[in-house]
C-alpha cells in the first residue's frame, strides 16, 4: 500500500540507532534485499552517547514498507522518512581542481559559492564546501569547467526545522524492561496509544 | 550443580545457567570444535537439561521448530562454527519466515582468530542477518547473563521469531563471576502496548454493519493462544470463517461456520467468499502470496481490517481499511466485548450453495474410479482415523501431500497441525516431529510427507531410536517423483518432467536397517488397518503408501493467477 503523496523519486531517511558493532550492516541489509541502490548514507554520533543518527538517501518510489521493516529492528531507537518535512539538509565536499594559470577565476567561484581553500599545491587547489544538495551540485558544475581531479562528499545529513525535534535522549530515557502484557480487554482498551495505532 | 552467588565459573557454565534460568529442559544439537566447551559444561546440567544429538545440524534447527511449534515455548538448536552453523540457516529461515521462537546457539572460534578464515570459521552473524530477529556475536563470558536474558526475550515476544546467540570459544572458556541482574532495556515500540481503541471500535462496527463479512484466521491466532475467544467472535457475531495453512486448528473445521482453507489450493467456495464478501478481517495472517493470488483482483468489494502483531505486514500486500497492531487473542476479546450479535444465514446459506455447485468437499475426497491406491485413499484413512483417536498432533512436509493434508483431514484443535509454511522446506517434517514426539511423549505424533522430503532427513529416524521416541508414525505418500512440482510441469509446461522423477530405497527395509517397523501398502483396503496397526504399534512405524504416480492436487490456482481462476480439473475451470 503506498501514500500518493509518498511518491517522490528521492527519499530522505533519518534514523537514530544504538551504536552497536553491526548495526549498520543490518540497517543496510534491508535495503540490499529490495535490491534498492543507496544515493548516499552518513552516520555518526548524536547528541547522547551510544546512538548514531543516520541520513540515508535512497533512489526509490516508495519506502513506507522499508521504513517499517527498519523500524522492527531492536537496535534501531526511531526512523522517519522525512522527504515532506521540512528540513535542512547538507552535505560537505572535498574538490581538488586543476589550478595553475586560472587560480584567480578558481578563487573568485570558490568565494562565490563561501568555499574554503583548504590546501593549494603545485596546480591544485583543495576546495571545501559545506551547503544544500543544490547548492553542492552547481558548485561541482561550475568547477567542472577547470577540471576536477577528485572529489569526496559526506552524503546528505538532514534535521527537521523549528522546535520539531528526534530527540535522542528523550528515546533513551525511555528504553523499558520487557513490561508486562495486559491480561485482561479493560487493560488492553486502557488508552489511546498513537504507536500502535496504523491509522 | 550450584555454584555461590559470587563463585567464578566458565562462560559455558553460565550458558546452562542462563538456559535453565530460562526454563529450557531441552535442546537439539551437534558438538563440534568451537562448542566444545558448552558440551563440556552440559554435562554437569543434565539433569536439568535434555541434549539430544542430532544427524545433521538442519534436524536440529528442525526438531526445536517442532518443539516450539507444538508447545508454544522456545525451541533451542546448538551447532559448532562454520559448517555446523551454515547448516542451521535453513531451519532458522523457516523458523523467521513462520514467526516461531527459536534460539539458535552457534560456537564460534576464538575471538583473536575473527576474520582469519580460522578453521570452522564462518560469519554467522552476517550470514543470518536477513533471517534473525536478531543475533549475537559474543566475545566476553561478562556478556552471557544478559545476551541469553534478552534473546529469549526477543524470541518469545511480540512476533516471535528465531535469535541466533553466536559465542567464541574464549568467551565459552572464560571464568568470570555472573551479574544476573541487569535489566532489559529495549526501545518501547518494540514492545505491544495496549491496543488502540478507536480503531478496534471502528472495525467491530464495520464488522457489524457488513452484509457479506468473513473472518480469516492466521497463525497469529494459534501463537497468541485465541482460539476460544475466535471461535466465542464468530458464534457471536454469526461470521463465517476461513483459515490460512498455518491457521489450520484455529477453529474447528466440523464448525458449522468454518469453510476450511482459501487461496492456491483452498477450496472453490472459500475462494469465492473472498471475492464476494464485503468485509474482511484478517486476523494473524500476512496475506501470503499462496493466499492472496494475484493481489489486485483479491477480494476486490471487500473493505479490509488487518490485525496483526508486526505493525510492518499491515498494508504489505493488501491495503486496509482499518489496521490494528495488536496482539490476536487480546483483539479479539475485545472486539467480542463491544460486538453485537448478529447472524449471517443468508451469506452462509449462498456460500454453502457455491459449495453444492462446484463440488462439496466429499467431493475431493471420493477415491476417482482406480483400482490402484490413490493419495485420496490415504487421507481419507488417515482423517478417519484421526476422528476415532484423541491424543494426537501431526506433522506434514511440503508438496502435494502438504496440501491433501490441509485439505482433506478434518483440523480441530490449535497447535495440532505443524508444518513448514512460508519457506515451503522440504525435509522438514521427520526431524519437526522428533520436536513434537518429546514435547508431548504420550501423544501419537504423525509425520506426513512425500518421498522426496523423506529423502532429504529420515536420518532423523536414527536419532528417535537413539532417545527412544516411541510415538512418531510417519506416512510415507510415496509417487516417486517430486510430485507438486511434476504437477506443474503436467498442467503447465506440456508435461516435460524435467528432475523430477525420484527413485528411492525400500522404505520398509530402510525402516528396518534403522531398528523401527516398516509396513508397505499397495492397495486401497490395506490403508486403514495399516495406520491402525501403526498406531497400536509400541515404537515409530513407517508406512510406505505406494499411492498413484501421477494423482494431482485440485482446486489450484495457476501461480500469478486470480484466485477465481480456480481449476477443478486439468481441463476444467470452476
Amino acid at each position: 500500500m503506498t501514500k500518493p503523496a509518498a511518491h517522490s523519486r528521492s527519499h530522505t531517511i533519518v534514523a537514530l540507532l544504538q551504536d552497536h558493532p553491526g548495526v549498520l550492516h543490518r540497517a543496510v541489509s534491508l535495503l540490499r534485499r529490495r535490491g534498492y541502490n543507496i544515493a548516499s548514507l552518513a552516520v555518526g554520533s548524536s547528541e547522547v552517547e551510544g546512538v548514531s543518527r543516520m541520513t540515508l538517501v535512497v533512489e526509490q518510489g516508495d519506502v513506507e514498507q522499508v521504513v517499517k521493516q527498519l523500524n522492527r529492528l531492536v537496535e534501531v531507537l526511531q526512523v522517519d522518512d522525512v522527504t515532506h518535512d521540512p528540513t535542512i539538509e547538507r552535505e560537505v565536499i572535498l574538490v581538488k581542481v586543476a589550478a595553475g594559470g586560472n587560480m584567480h577565476s578558481v578563487v573568485s567561484v570558490a568565494l562565490g559559492y563561501g568555499a574554503t581553500i583548504a590546501d593549494v599545491g603545485m596546480g591544485t587547489m583543495l576546495l571545501e564546501l559545506s551547503g544544500s544538495p543544490a547548492k553542492v551540485e552547481g558548485f561541482l558544475q561550475r568547477l567542472s569547467a577547470f577540471g576536477i581531479l577528485e572529489a569526496t562528499r559526506t552524503g546528505r545529513i538532514a534535521m527537521l526545522r523549528g522546535r520539531a525535534t528526534h530527540s535522542a535522549a528523550e528515546l533513551v530515557s525511555d528504553l523499558v524492561a520487557a513490561a508486562p502484557a495486559p491480561q485482561s480487554p479493560e487493560q488492553w482498551l486502557s488508552q489511546a496509544d498513537g504507536i500502535n495505532g496504523t491509522n | 550443580m550450584d555454584p555461590g552467588a559470587d563463585e567464578s565459573r566458565t562462560g559455558a557454565q553460565l550458558i546452562c545457567e542462563a538456559l535453565v534460568r530460562e526454563g529450557v529442559e531441552i535442546m537439539f544439537g551437534i558438538p563440534g570444535g568451537a562448542i566444545m566447551p558448552f558440551y563440556h559444561a552440559m554435562w554437569e546440567y543434565r539433569d536439568q537439561l535434555r541434549h539430544v544429538l542430532c544427524r545433521h545440524e538442519q534436524g536440529a534447527g528442525h526438531a526445536a521448530e517442532g518443539y516450539a511449534r507444538t508447545t508454544g515455548r522456545v525451541g533451542v538448536c546448538i551447532a559448532t562454527s562454520g559448517p555446523g552453523a551454515t547448516n542451521l540457516v535453513t531451519p532458522i529461515a523457516d523458523a523467521w519466515m513462520d514467526s516461531t521462537p527459536m534460539i539458535a546457539i552457534t560456537g564460534q572460534v576464538s575471538s583473536l582468530a575473527l576474520g582469519t578464515d580460522a578453521f570452522q570459521e564462518t560469519d554467522i552473524t552476517g550470514i543470518t542477518v536477513p533471517i534473525t530477529k536478531h543475533n549475537y556475536l559474543v566475545q566476553s563470558a561478562e556478556e552471557i547473563p544478559y545476551v541469553i536474558k534478552e534473546a529469549f526475550h526477543l524470541a518469545r515476544s511480540g512476533r516471535p521469531g528465531p535469535v541466533l546467540i553466536d559465542i567464541t570459544k574464549d568467551a565459552q572458556q572464560t571464568r568470570t563471576i555472573p551479574r544476573w541482574d541487569r535489566p532489559l532495556r529495549l526501545p518501547r515500540h518494540k514492545s505491544v502496548g495496549v491496543l488502540d481503541r478507536g480503531a478496534v471500535e471502528r472495525a467491530t462496527a464495520l464488522l457489524a454493519g457488513a452484509a457479506r463479512p468473513l473472518i480469516m484466521a492466521g497463525n497469529g491466532v494459534i501463537q497468541s493462544g485465541g482460539a476460544a475467544e475466535l471461535r466465542a467472535f464468530a458464534e457471536r457475531t454469526g461470521i463465517p470463517v476461513i483459515t490460512t495453512l498455518h491457521g489450520k486448528g484455529a477453529f474447528p473445521e466440523s464448525h458449522e461456520l468454518s469453510l476450511g482453507m482459501s487461496g492456491m489450493h483452498g477450496w472453490v467456495h472459500a475462494n469465492r467468499a473472498i471475492q464476494e464478501c464485503d468485509v474482511l478481517f484478517n486476523i494473524g495472517g500476512r496475506f501470503d502470496d499462496r493466499v492472496t493470488g494475484k493481489v489486485s483482483s483479491f477480494a476486490p468489494r471487500a473493505q479490509i481490517i488487518h490485525v496483526d502483531i508486526d505493525p510492518s505486514e499491515i498494508g504489505k500486500v493488501v491495503p486496509t481499511a482499518i489496521g490494528i497492531r495488536g496482539d490476536a487473542r487480546a483483539t479479539l476479546a475485545c472486539m467480542l466485548e463491544l460486538a453485537p450479535a448478529g447472524n449471517h444465514a443468508a451469506w452462509l446459506a449462498r456460500i454453502r450453495e457455491f459449495q453444492r455447485e462446484h463440488e462439496p468437499r466429499q467431493a475431493y475426497r471420493r477415491r476417482p474410479d482406480s483400482p490402484t491406491l490413490m493419495p485420496h485413499d490415504v487421507f481419507a484413512a488417515l482423517d478417519r482415523a484421526f476422528h476415532k483417536h484423541t491424543g494426537y498432533r501431526v506433522v506434514t512436509d511440503v508438496g502435494q501431500h502438504q496440501m491433501w493434508a490441509a485439505q482433506l483431514i478434518e483440523w480441530a484443535r490449535p497447535r495440532s497441525h505443524i508444518t513448514s509454511g512460508g519457506s515451503g522446506t522440504m525435509g522438514f517434517s521427520i526431524p519437526a516431529a522428533l520436536g513434537v514426539a518429546l514435547a508431548f511423549p504420550n501423544e501419537t505424533i504423525w509425520v506426513i510427507v512425500g518421498d522426496g522430503g523423506f529423502q532429504m532427513t529420515n536420518q532423523e529416524i536414527a536419532t528417535m531410536v537413539q532417545e527412544d521416541v516411541r510415538n512418531v508414525k510417519i506416512a510415507v505418500i510415496n509417487n516417486g517423483y517430486l510430485g507438486m512440482v511434476r504437477q506443474w510441469q503436467q498442467l503447465f509446461e506440456g508435461a516435460r518432467y524435467s528432475g523430477t522423477k525420484l527413485s528411492g530405497p525400500d522404505f520398509t527395509l530402510l525402516s528396518e536397517a534403522y531398528g523401527v517397523r516398516g509396513i508397505m501398502v499397495e492397495r486401497p483396503e490395506d490403508a486403514d488397518a495399516a495406520i491402525e496397526s501403526a498406531w497400536a504399534h509400541d515404537g515409530p512405524v513407517v508406512i510406505d503408501f505406494r499411492v498413484e504416480r501421477e494423482a494431482n492436487v485440485f482446486p489450484i490456482v495457476p501461480a500469478g493467477k486470480s484466485i477465481s481462476d480456480m481449476m477443478v480439473t486439468a481441463t476444467a475451470n470452476a
